[in-house]
């Protein structure tokens, strides 16, 4: 399950950087989402042109490029996985 | 009024200038010559200006299109940003040979026939090598003797091409062509190798990070966008161009979002955009060669802005990997909002310079019902937003505290980000301007509501899924290998493995040669030795009764 606190903001403390503190974190995914929401329902008002067919569905731009950065992620690891070096492998 | 100087010539003078000025008198130059250049830019007129002769041919210096002196524009504006950025802190040779490397560039965008364009494109790559070289540690020095080796043998597959052509079409005129014959192969490899095509890619990500914080910002801007210009030129419409540009596109993706070294990031993320005007370049469409030139102009503009930004933070803290790095907002506040304007404009975010040049390259896919590639541009664009658009700014500013507390730019530097980030605000809001200087009438509008709506919910998405996927992102002290393993690697094992084997073949002459060694040398010696008779002092008697023998030797031989 994906928890909604951003990285691993070690160290935070309600007397730190207002931008870290958790509570402005909650309320930045907090806007975050609704806007999110926003884009998709705005298609209901707003038609996207459709060029394709598919390019037309409700919400298709949000879910592709969800999905394609998910597979990019993956690939980029599965990749990452076979040609990974430590950084110094060129200077030893 | 004599001819205008050619506005690259004009710009190499200068180069030396600053070489050898100092003080305030250097910096003048520095910021004023890009001002000449960009007025001489503008005087260039259509068609063949100054021709000469050169090895029996008509070399023209100066020929002047739309499409060139939109280049030459940015070329220009980019070396005067860059010299703002730094002329306080870049060593002299730094500041003369970036100039000589913008001149150099400028020089290309003119180049009326392949000759001339061959020469500045090599004073290009040596200028920029010595870019490179002013890193000034070791690891640049490595590096800048590599992307010497990878630009030399570009050239010489170039300058192959070139002559290859000229012998078989008695042409060295610039005029579209496709590779078609073995030396259009050869000119389009040559210049392949200057946009970072595969299986060379590596030379890019190799070389800039390695230079200095202000080296980068130039290196970022002229090698690969100059090769795009010549591909516009040269091989519009060339159908392999799509498939090397998609292969760049994704080359680049997944290679920065593996990457730990914060400006390594932004150029593998270079190969990535280059993809994006190669492939446009492939479709050839005038929708697509406006989409290459506008991408390529903004590009420059919002890739030097990420540059100069990673550039403050390499400047400030000596640091540029992202394990280091980290939490620099607090104290670098402008710097990290300078560089978020370049994030969101290289990701095409609707009121950036990304948005409304980046989508004409989109909107020609479509229009010419290229499907796939429509949707892998799109795929790319959500791309972009995960590997630079958020990855540079949040692991470099936010992500952690990494404790660092280093001060915000010095004043030229921050004047030069805040003039590059208006540009892109500018031309994000209002592109008409730099649509109306593109080569092609633009019959396009990226503000219609479907369209916005499209790229939000594209990009706004991407962000979602890199923040709930950040526990896959972590960054590791890494590197990722490439194809250049097997020239740094393997080809230097082999290396290695000859030389033991050329070791052993003369460790076994040389037992050979002790068991028959005092037989060779007692023979030596009598033959050669003082008194041998290879180097007694004979009597010209004796040797024109040899010459004469041997001359009738032959000709008894040449009449049986």
């Amino acid at each position: 399950m994906a928890d909604f606190r951003i990285g691993d903001m070690n160290g935070v403390r309600d007397g730190d950087h207002w931008l870290v503190r958790p509570r402005t974190i909650r309320r930045l995914w907090a806007g975050f989402v609704v806007l999110l929401a926003l884009t998709v329902f705005a298609q209901a008002v707003v038609p996207i042109k459709s060029y394709f067919g598919i390019d037309g569905w409700l919400s298709f731009a949000a879910a592709f490029g969800f999905l394609s950065c998910v597979f990019m992620v993956l690939l980029a690891k599965a990749l990452g996985a076979l040609l990974k070096r430590k950084d110094d492998y060129y200077d030893a | 009024m004599p001819e205008a100087w050619p506005p690259g010539l004009l710009m190499a003078v200068g180069a030396m200038l600053i070489g050898m000025l100092r003080g305030s008198a250097r910096t003048a130059v520095v910021l004023i010559l890009p001002v000449l250049a960009l007025s001489a830019v503008w005087q260039v007129p259509d068609g063949v200006g100054a021709t000469a002769e050169f090895l029996g041919r008509v070399i023209e210096l100066a020929e002047g299109s739309p499409v060139r002196r939109l280049f030459a524009t940015i070329f220009a504006l980019m070396a005067f940003a860059g010299g703002l950025f730094s002329f306080r802190h870049a060593p002299r040779q730094e500041l003369a040979a970036a100039t000589l490397y913008a001149a150099a560039a400028i020089g290309v965008c003119f180049a009326g026939d392949l000759i001339s364009l061959f020469l500045w494109w090599e004073v290009m790559a040596i200028a920029s090598t010595v870019v490179v070289w002013c890193g000034d540690r070791p690891a640049s020095r490595a590096a800048g003797l590599r992307y010497a080796v990878m630009h030399v043998i570009g050239g010489a597959l170039l300058m192959t091409g070139i002559a290859a052509h000229a012998v078989a079409t008695g042409s060295v005129d610039i005029e579209p062509m496709l590779a078609d014959s073995p030396a259009s192969w050869m000119i389009l490899a040559g210049l392949l190798v200057n946009v970072a095509a595969p299986p060379v890619s590596a030379w890019l990500a190799d070389a800039y990070p390695e230079s200095s914080p202000t080296g980068a910002v130039f290196l970022s801007a002229y090698t690969t966008k100059a090769a795009v210009l010549a591909l516009i030129l040269l091989f519009p419409g060339e159908p392999v161009l799509m498939a090397v540009g998609t292969y760049m596109i994704f080359y680049g993706i997944v290679y920065a979002l593996l990457e730990n070294d914060a400006r390594r990031i932004l150029a593998y993320s270079i190969v990535n955009q280059v993809g994006f005007m190669v492939c446009a370049i492939g479709i050839g469409s005038q929708v697509a060669i406006n989409g290459a030139a506008a991408h390529a102009f903004a590009h420059i503009i919002y890739k030097a802005l990420l540059f100069m930004s990673a550039g403050v933070v390499v400047y400030r803290t000596g640091l540029q990997k992202c394990t280091e790095l980290g939490g620099l907002f607090r104290t670098m506040p402008l710097t990290a909002a300078c560089g978020i304007i370049g994030a969101l404009s290289i990701s095409g975010f609707p009121l950036t310079s990304g948005f409304t040049t980046k989508t004409l390259i989109s909107e020609a896919a479509k229009s010419n019902g290229l499907v796939m590639l429509y949707f892998l541009l799109a795929a790319a664009s959500a791309g972009v937003f995960l590997h630079a658009g958020i990855k540079f700014p949040w692991f470099v500013f936010f992500q952690k505290d990494s404790g660092l507390r280093p001060n915000d730019a010095p004043w030229n530097m921050a004047a030069a980000m805040l003039l590059f980030s208006f540009l892109c605000l500018l031309i994000g809001v209002y592109p008409q301007p730099l649509y109306a200087l593109l080569p092609y009438p633009v019959d396009y509008d990226p503000y219609t509501a479907g369209n916005v709506l499209f790229y939000l919910q594209l990009l706004l998405f991407s962000g979602l899924a890199f923040f709930l996927m950040l526990p896959l992102m972590k960054r590791t002290l890494t590197i990722t290998l490439d194809f250049d393993w097997f020239w740094r690697v393997a080809l230097a094992r082999l290396g290695t493995q000859a030389l033991g084997a050329l070791d052993a073949i003369a460790a076994g002459i040389g037992r050979v040669g002790r068991s028959h060694g005092r037989l060779l040398t007692g023979w030596a010696r009598r033959h050669f030795g003082e008194d041998g008779a290879f180097s007694r002092s004979w009597p010209i008697g004796t040797t024109a009764l040899w010459m004469a023998l041997l001359l009738s030797g032959y000709v008894l031989i040449h009449y049986l």
